[in-house]
């Protein structure tokens, strides 16, 4: 398999993650959505490490994952705390949110 | 040969199981094609001779990750279908002309880095595991400490904010209470 092929399906999934932010309104599907970002990006990151024989790509992506670990832990806090001051996770009930 | 079969078949898994978790309107759907789908993406990371973090990927994301948010899950409700509308089509409209924009810069950037010199070079006599050790504990140290530092803080802060009055059980209030409650935060 060449690079091309890596990086096309890194690019579809990563499409495939935008297209769920951008049509999700419920914020733990907006966070699966993020997730799946991540993952093509750690797809193209490795096989850029492979086709140039260079470690540097998959030291990104481990940094990647601690980051998304972490993400996830503080996000999901944050969003238990607003399911229950509010009894939702919709993001339109952010709105007031607005300055 | 084998390489390009496993290739296509993963690839299409993959795809195929991201487009549930985006378009499903069920949450848990939605968990368990997320956890097939990151141990799908593993299957590269062995196809890229990155075994390491093959491995990482399924005990991370699909160990703690998926079992964060199956966790996360109970506190909502998560057998009810999720209803969403989008009012704003215009923000639709923008958001798709910013992917083509980032498809075609994404598809031009390799023409930049055509002679990129092999800033670490891989040692296939030694092994992914060890090489990635190597580099991570010489050329990476600083960085590594700094996510340990950040894990460690995103560890205690979720359980602070997760764990703000869990001495109060919701299921034992009355409506009433539970409106006080409510008007106490």
């Amino acid at each position: 398999m060449s690079l091309n092929a890596y990086l096309i399906l890194s690019t579809l999934l990563f499409c495939i993650g935008l297209f769920g932010v951008i049509r999700r309104k419920n914020l733990l599907m907006l966070f699966f959505s993020t997730e799946i970002m991540l993952n093509a990006v750690n797809v193209g990151l490795a096989a850029i490490s492979k086709f140039h024989g260079d470690l540097t790509g998959q030291m990104f992506a481990f940094f990647i994952v601690a980051i998304a670990a972490s993400e996830v832990a503080i996000g999901l806090g944050l969003l238990i705390l607003w399911y229950k001051k509010t009894g939702t996770i919709d993001l339109d009930s952010m709105q007031r949110l607005k300055g | 040969m084998f390489e390009v079969v496993a290739f296509y078949l993963f690839a299409t898994l993959t795809v195929v199981m991201f487009c549930i978790t985006v378009f499903t309107n069920n949450a848990l759907y939605a968990l368990s094609s997320l956890a097939a789908g990151m141990i799908f993406i593993s299957a590269f990371f062995f196809l890229l001779d990155a075994e390491f973090l093959g491995a990482v990927q399924i005990v991370v994301y699909t160990g703690a990750v998926m079992a964060l948010y199956a966790f996360g899950m109970m506190f909502f409700d998560s057998l009810s279908l999720v209803k969403e509308k989008i009012k704003n089509p215009r923000l639709v409209f923008l958001l798709s002309g910013l992917i083509a924009l980032l498809i075609v810069i994404i598809f031009v950037s390799p023409i930049i880095g055509q002679n990129v010199q092999a800033n670490l070079p891989i040692h296939p006599e030694w092994g992914n595991t060890q090489d990635v050790g190597v580099v991570l504990f010489t050329k990476y140290l600083i960085p590594f400490e700094v996510a340990a530092i950040m894990l460690l803080v995103a560890m205690v802060g979720g359980i602070i904010l997760a764990g703000k009055r869990m001495n109060t059980s919701y299921t034992q209030l009355s409506e009433n209470q539970i409106e006080e409650q409510k008007e106490d935060l």
